[in-house]
This record gives structure tokens, sequence and C-alpha cells, in this order.
């Protein structure tokens, strides 16, 4: 298929609806809106249900739902309408159901501004929901990335049976570039023997659950998950590093800020200097590892976020002392400029280059 | 030997965790034998709350799947969207439908989702001890409202029935209870009746029960009856709100 | 080569289907391209821009605050964009909305009253392309056949019939700016 010109919102929905998904339960909020107003467009096309809930809330539970159906469904939404759907992503995550959820990020806390931000790090991959359990959050940094994250991400939930989240900001939802909508990679995946579709009177009933009363119950199903977590750490992670070996400083950045990131970065090295970069692809499971192939020269890692410092914490395990960490971040929608990046950059070179 | 009396396959052989002389036995039965009648067990779906009758997906011999608190209907919009064919239905008390799942039972019958929901009302939270729930009576205590309900403070007890009859999209609204086998054999009709409306594709439905809770209320199983009868009949009187073909 | 240009107008004179047009075009020349637009309350009646990079490598930031060229339509875009422009740089003005001239003196300026020229041609809508127009001339970044390429992808097949009013306004505005060009070349 030939290169179409999208913005990245209604990208989106052409993945989601390329990856099989016929379901769509959300509710409008900036900077997303073009989404669910693509899906109500295309999804009776294709003869899919787009519905607009009265909540997010809601939403996200009946996507819980459709999912315990057996079905490939999905939501999206902004940062606050993300909070209201914590509820929802720990049951989902609870009663193991895949699904795919997209946070088009904007600036808090509170309703604070309808302007990229990437402000719910910590809310994704630290939880956000109640209980011990992880979503994989993918973070594509371009329309066409985000194309291919979404078709893939489906794929990941279903093979897990865990929710997969995609966290992009306001500036990937509302951008245009070149997408080509391309097959990924086949998964096997097994089949949804699990979902409440009527017992046909042939098995005795399924049941979609998080409750485990008895302590041990729920002890065996938190061991559980967790073995699961790591098999997804080990076969999940997703990372782009650039020039790290060679270093003498290394930015680390992921999303539409490591391309802010890369700029910088092409500038830089017109000027002499030597930077890499690490871009984290995937955000949970974090790629830790890839700091051990940084060069023992290196200076320092700069850590650049449009927050006020989340990622910075994994970049600090990942080094474990190894490299100083330090930070650059704007927030509120402001959006960190290549020369505030060259500035920091020149900084941890101390003068000498 | 003549079997003149047996249990419904709609219920499983779990033993309950209700508490003796709880009417939710009663009304599980209910559900089980329509359930069982209408020959929709093997194609059903039901969707539990959380609440007293949170383990409701251990006792329904069906497919069933638990919902966060409040949010059945939702649950149950997103199983009967994506499986149109399957009968789905939601169990809930009246802290759950009535005070945190507003939202959801309110837009479920307003989109007309053509699920059906029984609806349990015992005027108090039991799973969680007793407190006062927005169906709680004018001057009845709980745990919560240790001096009894007071009006200028909580307001009055909610009418979920009547309100839900003034929605254009909720085809069938009834209210019965089960205090006397002759109310029970009522409310079995209106379950049914209930039931059969989603069978024919005609929009939300919905059933309150009236309910007992003699463990938080401080009574008698028996003395719970008889004040469900003087208490909660008065206030949440008993009959058909809505039938479809009130509904233009 | 690449090209960082912001577009800015009022809601309503067409600057986000400008920016669309030269994004696709630049696709249709197997370029590296991206199109952010600015989003918001102040898309309504207010100021509304968008930032298009087309170039040879990947892009980088899609945001451009060092602007190659602006093609400014009414007279806050002037004030906010113009020294965005880096030296040599080039700034296209709607003079038939802005009443001042601009202030620099490092960059080529270029004066075009789109929407008097929009009206000669009968059609005060395709200001826009006027100064599209004007601004291939001025810095050829894309081929105008790659731009006419792109119009019924950008605007749908249904629009077809709109096509010669625009390929007229495109030509205005080129012939517009080349005179200008040589008074400053």
């Amino acid at each position: 298929m030939a290169k179409v010109l999208m913005k990245g919102n209604e990208a989106i929905g052409a993945a989601a609806i390329k990856a099989g998904c016929k379901y769509f339960f959300g509710y409008p909020i900036t900077p997303q809106s073009e989404l669910p107003e693509y899906m109500s467009r295309e999804l009776p096309k294709v003869g899919g249900i787009f519905l607009q809930a009265e909540s997010e809330v809601a939403a996200i539970n009946m996507v819980y739902g459709a999912a315990g159906a057996g079905e490939r469904v999905m939501t999206s939404s902004s940062s606050p309408g993300i909070s209201l759907k914590q509820e929802g992503i720990t049951y989902i995550a609870g009663a193991e159901l895949p699904c795919l959820i997209v946070n088009i990020m904007r600036g808090g806390p509170g309703l604070g501004s309808i302007q990229p931000s990437q402000t719910d790090y910590f809310q994704a991959t630290r939880g956000g929901g109640n209980g011990d359990y992880r979503l994989v959050v993918l973070a594509p940094a371009d329309v066409q990335e985000l194309v291919d994250l979404i078709i893939e991400g489906f794929d990941i939930a279903d093979q897990y049976r865990n929710p997969v989240m995609i966290l992009g900001d306001g500036m990937i939802g509302q951008m245009m570039e070149p997408v080509e909508f391309t097959t990924p990679k086949q998964r096997e995946l097994s089949e949804k023997d699990w979902a409440t579709v009527g017992t046909g009177g042939k098995r005795n009933p399924n049941i979609i659950n998080s409750l485990y009363i008895d302590p041990e119950s729920l002890e065996k199903h938190n061991i559980k998950l967790q073995e699961k977590y790591k098999i997804i750490k080990e076969n999940e992670v997703k990372v782009e590093s650039y020039n790290i070996e060679d270093a003498d400083v290394v930015i680390a950045a992921y999303g539409t800020t490591a391309r802010i990131a890369k700029t910088a970065i092409s500038k830089l090295e017109k000027e002499g200097y030597k930077v890499g970069l690490i871009r984290p692809i995937s955000l949970w499971p974090y790629p830790y590892d890839e700091f051990n192939k940084i060069s023992d020269r290196c200076k320092g890692i700069l850590t650049v976020e449009m927050n006020s410092g989340q990622m910075v914490d994994d970049v600090k395990i990942a080094v474990d002392g190894r490299f100083p960490v330090s930070f650059y971040g704007r927030t509120g929608g402001m959006v960190p400029t290549p020369d505030a990046i060259i500035e920091r950059v020149k900084e941890i070179y101390g003068g000498e280059k | 030997m003549t079997v003149v009396f047996q249990k419904t396959k709609g219920l499983t052989d779990n033993p309950t965790h209700y508490c003796p002389g709880c009417t939710h036995g009663i009304i599980h039965r209910l559900v089980g034998e329509v359930l069982e009648e209408l020959g929709v067990l093997d194609n059903a779906i039901g969707v539990a709350p959380v609440g007293c009758s949170v383990f409701a997906y251990n006792y329904f011999n069906c497919d069933m799947q638990q919902a966060a608190h409040g949010r059945a209907p939702a649950v149950a919009t997103g199983i009967k969207r994506v499986r149109p064919d399957n009968f789905v239905f939601t169990y809930q008390g009246d802290g759950d439908l009535a005070s945190i799942g507003t939202a959801e039972i309110v837009h479920a019958a307003h989109r007309g989702e053509k699920i059906s929901t029984v609806f349990v009302n015992n005027a108090i939270y039991g799973m969680t001890g007793g407190q006062m729930a927005p169906t709680t009576l004018i001057g009845q205590k709980a745990t919560t409202a240790p001096y009894g309900r007071d009006e200028a403070h909580s307001g009055r007890p909610i009418r979920i029935s009547e309100m839900l009859s003034t929605i254009h999209g909720a085809k069938f609204v009834e209210r019965v209870a089960v205090n006397t086998p002759a109310n029970i054999r009522k409310a079995k009709k209106a379950i049914k009746e209930c039931f059969q409306i989603q069978l024919e594709g005609k929009g939300f439905g919905i059933v309150e029960v009236l309910s007992t809770c003699p463990t938080n209320w401080g009574l008698t199983p028996e003395e719970a009856m008889k004040w469900l009868e003087d208490n909660m009949i008065p206030y949440y009187p008993l009959g058909n709100f809505r039938r479809p073909e009130e509904v233009e | 080569m690449e090209e960082r240009i912001i577009i800015a107008g009022f809601g309503g004179q067409g600057v986000m289907a400008m920016g669309q047009l030269l994004t696709y075009a630049g696709m249709i020349e197997d370029k590296k391209v991206s199109w952010l637009p600015s989003y918001g309350p102040e898309m309504r009646g207010g100021t509304a821009n968008c930032s298009v990079i087309i170039s040879d490598e990947a892009v980088g930031s899609p945001v451009v605050i060092d602007s190659t060229a602006a093609i400014v339509m009414n007279r806050p875009s002037l004030d906010k964009f113009e020294n965005l422009v880096i030296p040599n740089g080039r700034l296209l003005i709607n003079s038939s909305l802005i009443d001042r001239e601009a202030t620099r003196d490092d960059i080529e300026i270029y004066y075009i009253p789109a929407n008097e020229i929009a009206d000669s041609i009968g059609n005060s809508r395709v200001a826009n392309m006027v100064m599209l127009g004007a601004y291939l001339e001025a810095v050829e970044p894309v081929k105008v056949e790659s731009i006419l390429e792109a119009f019924t992808k950008v605007f749908g097949e249904n629009r077809a019939h709109l096509l010669p009013i625009n390929k007229e306004a495109l030509e205005k505005g080129a012939e517009a700016a080349r005179k200008q060009k040589e008074a400053i070349v």
C-alpha cells in the first residue's frame, strides 16, 4: 500500500481497524477527539461499533465487558480522562483481559492544559490504579511508529492477556506525517477459550473476575501475574539507540521529545561533539540493559522530558551510579527546544570537547 | 419415587455465603428458574456487582463477569454490543446501582441497551456492614446514620423505578417484593416478562426487588419480612411502571 | 535541503490546508515531511498556524522555531512570527490585510495582495492559494504539479472541479512573487 499523509489521531484509528479491532468505547477530550470522531465514521463501515459512553469510567468498563466477551477492543483519552479510567484499567489487569488504551497526554495536574506533555509517565508505568499490576506501555516518536505499535499492541495484549497502553503526547496526536500500513510479524495467538460467550451447554461457565477473597488464592494469582510480567520483560523490550558506544554524553528521551533531542544531536555533531541517544520505545518493560552499552568515557546522561522529571528515575535505576544523571524538562505544554538541550549537553562537557 | 421439586439448573451447586434469612437466595432462585425456563442458560452472560451479591458469579450457572462497583450496566453494555445474540443481565444491589452506579444505570436505560437488570433493594449497605444507602428510609438507623436518616441532612430515599420509568429507553420497569409467597410469584412473573423484553429486542428492562437484610436491620428473618411490608412497601409502592406498549 | 515553514492567519483563511498541500506535495516527491498544527481554543477566530517541514533527512523536531520561511495572512501573525525567520529566510506577507511593513532587513520579504488577486480572478476564498503560489515561486521547495496532485488527496475528489481556479490562484501568486524576486535579486 502506498504512503498516505495522516494525522496521528486518525492514523491510530486506521491502524486499529487494520489490526481487526471493531469496537471502540470512548468519551471526547482534547487533544485526542479526532480519534473517536474517526472511529464513529469508519467502524460502521466494517461492521464494527463505536459507542460514546456517558463518561470515561463507563467507557473503560464497557471495554472490560467487551474484552471479557473475547473481542478486540480499545478506548482512548487524554490525561484527566485516563485518570478516570484507572479503576477499569486495574480491573482489566486483574482479570487479565487484553485491550488497547491510548493516552494522548496533555499538561497537568488537574485540568491542566490541552497542550502536549509527558506528565503521565509515572501513572502509566507505575500503576495509576490500585494493586500490583503492569501495563505494557509503548511510546511512539512518529506517526509511522504509532501505526506500527498500535497494530502490534493488539497482538501483545492478546498474547499476554494484558492491557497495552499507547502513550503519546498532544503533538503526535495532532501532527500529520506519511504512513504506510504494513502487516507486522505474526504472533502465535491462542484461542480465547476463557471468554464469556455463553457456555453453549458444552462446558462449565467461564468467569471474568479480579476478586480473590481468600488471601492464599490472591497471592497465587499475584505470583502468576508477576511470572507473566517477567516473561514480558524478557520478550518485549523495545529501544532505539544511537552512537552510545562512542558518546561523551548520552541523551535519554522518548516520544516526540526524542525527536527534538535528535535535532539537537545533529547540530552538536556539526560542532564536533559526540552525543548519543537512548530512546525507550517500551516504557514498560523499560530497556534498563541498554544503558550497560554506554562507553565508560561517557561524562553523563541527560534525560529530557516534557514533565518535571519522571523517566529520569528509571534512567538512574538503569545506570546504577555509573554515570552522573541530569535532567532537563519543560512542562505545562511548553516544548523543549533543541538549543536548550544543546546548552545542557555543553554544560555536561564542562567547556572541554 | 416421584420428583415433586428440584433445584433449578440455573444455579450451580456452590453453597451461598448469604446470611441466614437473607432474601438474596430467593431472588437468585427466581432468576435461575427464569433463565432455565426461557432456555437461555447456555447463551446467557451475567454481570455480578460489588456488594453482598459480589459472588453471584459463583452461583448463576452461566458465563459471568464480575464488574467494578456500580459499573455492571457499562460492562453489560460492552458485552451486549459485541455479542448482540447473547442474553445479558446484571444483578445489582442498591448501594451499587442507586448510589455509585447511577450514571451507568441511567445511561444504559437511556440508550435503550438491550440488557436486563435485577435490582435488589434492601435499603442498606449489607456487605460493608450496614451503612446508610441512598434507599435507606427516613428515620431508619444505619452504621453511618446512627441517629436515623435525617431528610435535612441526607435527603429522601431515592426511588429508582419511578426515576427510570421517565426514561424513554427503559421499556420495562416493575417493582416487586419477596416477603410473601404471593409476592414471590409476582416477582418471578415480572423477572420473566423483563427478560423476554430483551429476547424480543425491545430495549432495556429492570425489576426492582424489595428485599430484606435481617443482619443489618437487627431483626429476625420473620420480623424483617414484616418490617419490609410495614415500612418499605408504603414508600416504595409495588407494581409495574412501564411496559413496551406504553412507550411511544 | 530542509525547509521549515510557518503558515499563519486567522481561522477560515485556509492556513491549515495550505500546510497540508505543501506537506502532501513533499511526500509525493519522496521527501521527509511533517505538519504540526496549533490546536485549541485559538483555532476559533484567533490566530491559527501550522508548522511544515520538508527535508531530505528524517524530520527531527516537528516544532518550527527557526523558520526558513513564514507565510503570514494577517497582522497578528506578522507580529508573532516575523522574528522567527532565520537570516536570509523568506517572509511572505498578505498585504491585502496587513497594514504595516516588515521591520527586518536581513531576510527576503514579499508583499502579496492575496485577497485583491483572489477577487480579481473571481473567488476571494483562494487568497491562501495565491500566497502558496508566491511561496512556491520564491523558494521552490516542491513542484507546482505536486501541489496540484496533492489537491484532490487533501480535499477529496468531490472538490476536483475547484482545481482550475486554485491552479490559476497559484499562478497569479507566483507571478506577483516573480516580479518582486527580480527586484530583490
